[in-house]
């Protein structure tokens, strides 16, 4: 009938020496996969577009297609 | 006061439930109270069997047989004098349930998912009903027509060209990349 005593104090400081690291490191890892997997890309993505965009000729595209009310398709 | 009203919701509920909703509750000692069963006089120090407060105001047992305070007797000397029968009887005597048995787990959960299934079939009718007998009738840029026009509409005004709706039409072939 003789158990060891349980750990009486000290239960929060060990606690927070386990996971503040774990929870420090995972926050870390998170951002840096959003910014490598998300951002990156993204922006990646807006550049090469705009590399070869051609306003006057997408401009042209819409009009021919009607979509404006300023200006008549041309041809009309 | 916690029983009467318990007692009346048991005439109405089944006893698994009854016996859900008294799970935590305060309960009077089944030994030698001489009161009216329904009633607990709430003046008077009670008993509970609660996890979270261990110490109740009185012992479980009041009212001691003969036996039973020959061995209250006993525990007022050296308590190893006392053998392990007479240690497990006296806590008997002080307690109802020992906290394994008070952490048991029932069938609790088997009327509460059940409960909420019910529910849930009850709401997917009334919702059946509803979506037939009351909804006005739909408007027309639902109808497929509509939508295809809209969508030739979005792709032409060329709406998230880079990395959404127009991004995935294939403007030279006329298909979805």
């Amino acid at each position: 009938m003789s158990l060891a005593k349980p750990a009486m104090r000290g239960l929060l400081g060990k606690r927070l020496r386990f996971h503040l690291p774990i929870a420090f490191a995972l926050s870390l890892v998170a951002a840096a996969a959003f910014k490598y997997g998300v951002t990156g890309p993204r922006k990646q993505a807006y550049a090469d577009f705009y590399k070869q965009y051609d306003t006057t000729k997408e401009f042209n595209n819409m009009r021919d297609a009607g979509v404006f009310e300023s200006v008549r398709t041309t041809g009309e | 006061m916690l029983h009467l009203t318990t007692g009346r919701v048991g005439c109405l509920l089944s006893k698994q439930a009854v016996v859900a909703l008294t799970g935590s509750g305060a309960r009077m000692s089944s030994h030698g109270h001489h009161e009216v069963s329904d009633s607990v006089d709430m003046s008077q120090p009670m008993y509970w069997d609660r996890l979270d407060t261990p110490l109740p105001d009185r012992p479980w047992k009041d009212v001691l047989d003969s036996t039973d305070k020959s061995l209250k007797q006993k525990e007022k000397g050296p308590w190893t004098a006392l053998s392990k029968e007479e240690k497990i009887a006296l806590y008997r005597l002080k307690f109802n349930h020992t906290y394994p048995e008070m952490k048991r787990p029932s069938h609790e959960w088997k009327t509460v998912i059940g409960g909420m299934f019910i529910f849930f079939g009850i709401t997917g009718l009334v919702v059946f009903w509803q979506g037939h007998y009351v909804y006005p009738p739909q408007p027309p840029t639902f109808d497929e027509e509509w939508q295809a026009k809209q969508l030739q509409r979005m792709l032409d005004m060329r709406t998230n060209p880079i990395e959404g709706l127009s991004s995935q039409w294939d403007y030279k072939n006329k298909q979805w990349k």
